[in-house]
């Protein structure tokens, strides 16, 4: 067994917290000059030079790169092989509070879903993968909620085609339309049961955007920059980033479908104790 | 680019059309999702606003937190169609000149057309760079509210798109 204290994890979690909301992912910020440098539209290109001037001062001034610090989302893969000392929730949460507030990012957190209420730090959303090994790998993606309120989950028939799954996350992207920040980065999850599809959309995130995926991503990804919807939904060929798709085995019965979308401002660090 | 400055004259909003760029000068308001709620109910009451809003512009914006040594924290807008449910009542009540993220509603853009109001974007997602046009800010109302309290911004060059002209156009087609 190996000994992981809950003050190391909390002090993590504070670091990653302001990591991500601080400094662009490499790879979004990469995308996006990639996006830029071939925009064909003047308007276009120009917001997305103001994406990215936008990373950069982020990332020199130590500000937040979006005013909307999201909700933190917190993934754990704890290996068998660790004991933590102390409470590992509590420790996580800790986290939150120390680095949003050391980095003066914004409380957007209400108590009670309906009473709402002054808005606080905490509590973020954990979720824990136990799997071998004595490492933890710590994941903190702060979710803006522009985004977050376009997700979707569908059920469809296990008789359904690929080309009505491809339909419901096109029409995703298109609902969202000019609202949510685009270009986007659209996760989805196909498979597992209605709550774990969602878990899967979200997880999707995570993976680094890259030029290498199956060609469903590939083609979702052509499709969706034909929309015409383009930055800030303003027109051209930049509307989404990348489509990132986990699966996973589901029933003889179903065929669930979630879409997460995430704004440009795609914000995730992790780091493996 | 145009530059345009705090109180906008009816014949200067006339004037804007749907796609223009400016860049603004002067006096905003910073209100959204819960503001948006109390004022409407405060108005429906009978009761005053807590400030003028008939002249004023207002940020769908609820700012990050603010650094040492700074004016304000990332400070972009949020999106616009939450506010759709206030809008017609507050744009009837005399509101004019809104800014924000996204699309409107169609009661929006008919009340905007009806009253000769405008509305504008800004650049989504650029809560740090658009900082650095604002040079005073301070709570105006529902200080309880924290970042979703009414803030009194005082703003230099903040770039705008304007998303729908007096008219009714939209930039949204």
């Amino acid at each position: 067994m190996r000994t992981i204290s809950s003050k190391k994890i909390t002090d993590v979690v504070a670091d990653l917290a302001q990591e991500a909301n601080i400094h662009l992912r490499k790879d979004v910020l990469l995308a996006l000059r990639k996006a830029c440098l071939l925009a064909g539209n003047a308007r276009a290109k120009r917001i997305l030079k103001a994406v990215i001037d936008n990373a950069n001062y982020a990332r020199q001034e130590k500000l937040a790169i979006c005013q909307d610090t999201g909700m933190p989302v917190v993934f754990l893969e704890l290996g068998q092989g660790v004991r933590i000392a102390g409470n590992l929730y509590k420790a996580v949460n800790r986290g939150i509070q120390n680095g949003y507030q050391k980095a003066f990012l914004r409380k957007s957190i209400v108590s009670g879903p309906l009473l709402r209420g002054a808005p606080k730090f905490t509590p973020g959303i954990i979720h824990t993968d136990i799997v071998g090994g004595d490492r933890l790998k710590i994941t903190v993606l702060p979710k803006g909620f522009g985004c977050e309120n376009k997700s979707r989950l569908k059920m469809f028939k296990p008789t359904d085609g690929i080309d009505q799954i491809k339909k419901f996350i096109i029409d995703c992207v298109s609902s969202a339309g000019p609202d949510a920040c685009p270009p986007y980065v659209v996760g989805a999850g196909i498979g597992g049961t209605a709550d774990y599809a969602c878990i899967l959309a979200k997880k999707a995130l995570l993976r680094k955007i890259s030029s290498d995926g199956t060609k469903l991503e590939r083609d979702l990804l052509t499709e969706i920059n034909k929309s015409g919807i383009g930055p800030m939904g303003l027109g051209g060929g930049a509307t989404a980033l990348a489509v990132n798709i986990e699966t996973y085995p589901t029933h003889i019965a179903g065929l669930p479908v979630a879409v997460n979308i995430s704004c440009h401002a795609l914000r995730s660090a992790s780091k493996i104790l | 680019m145009q530059k345009i400055e705090t109180p906008l004259s009816e014949k200067l909003i006339k004037s804007l059309k749907a796609g223009d760029e400016v860049l603004l000068s002067g006096v905003v308001y910073t209100a959204r999702d819960q503001a948006h709620k109390r004022l409407t109910g405060a108005l429906a009451k009978g009761k005053r606003a807590p400030f003028n809003f008939k002249d004023a512009v207002v940020y769908y914006c609820a700012p990050a937190g603010t650094p040492e040594g700074r004016i304000i924290g990332a400070c972009g807008p949020t999106t616009s169609g939450r506010m759709d449910a206030f809008s017609p009542f507050l744009i009837k009540s005399g509101l004019k000149i809104m800014i924000g993220k996204g699309s409107r509603g169609e009661e929006v853009s008919r009340a905007v057309k009806k009253h000769r109001g405008v509305y504008f974007v800004t650049y989504a997602g650029c809560g740090a760079l658009l900082s650095k046009y604002v040079k005073k800010a301070k709570v105006a109302a529902y200080g309880d509210l924290g970042p979703e309290a009414i803030l009194k911004l005082e703003v230099k060059d903040f770039p705008l798109i304007v998303a729908i002209d007096a008219s009714g156009r939209s930039i949204y087609g």
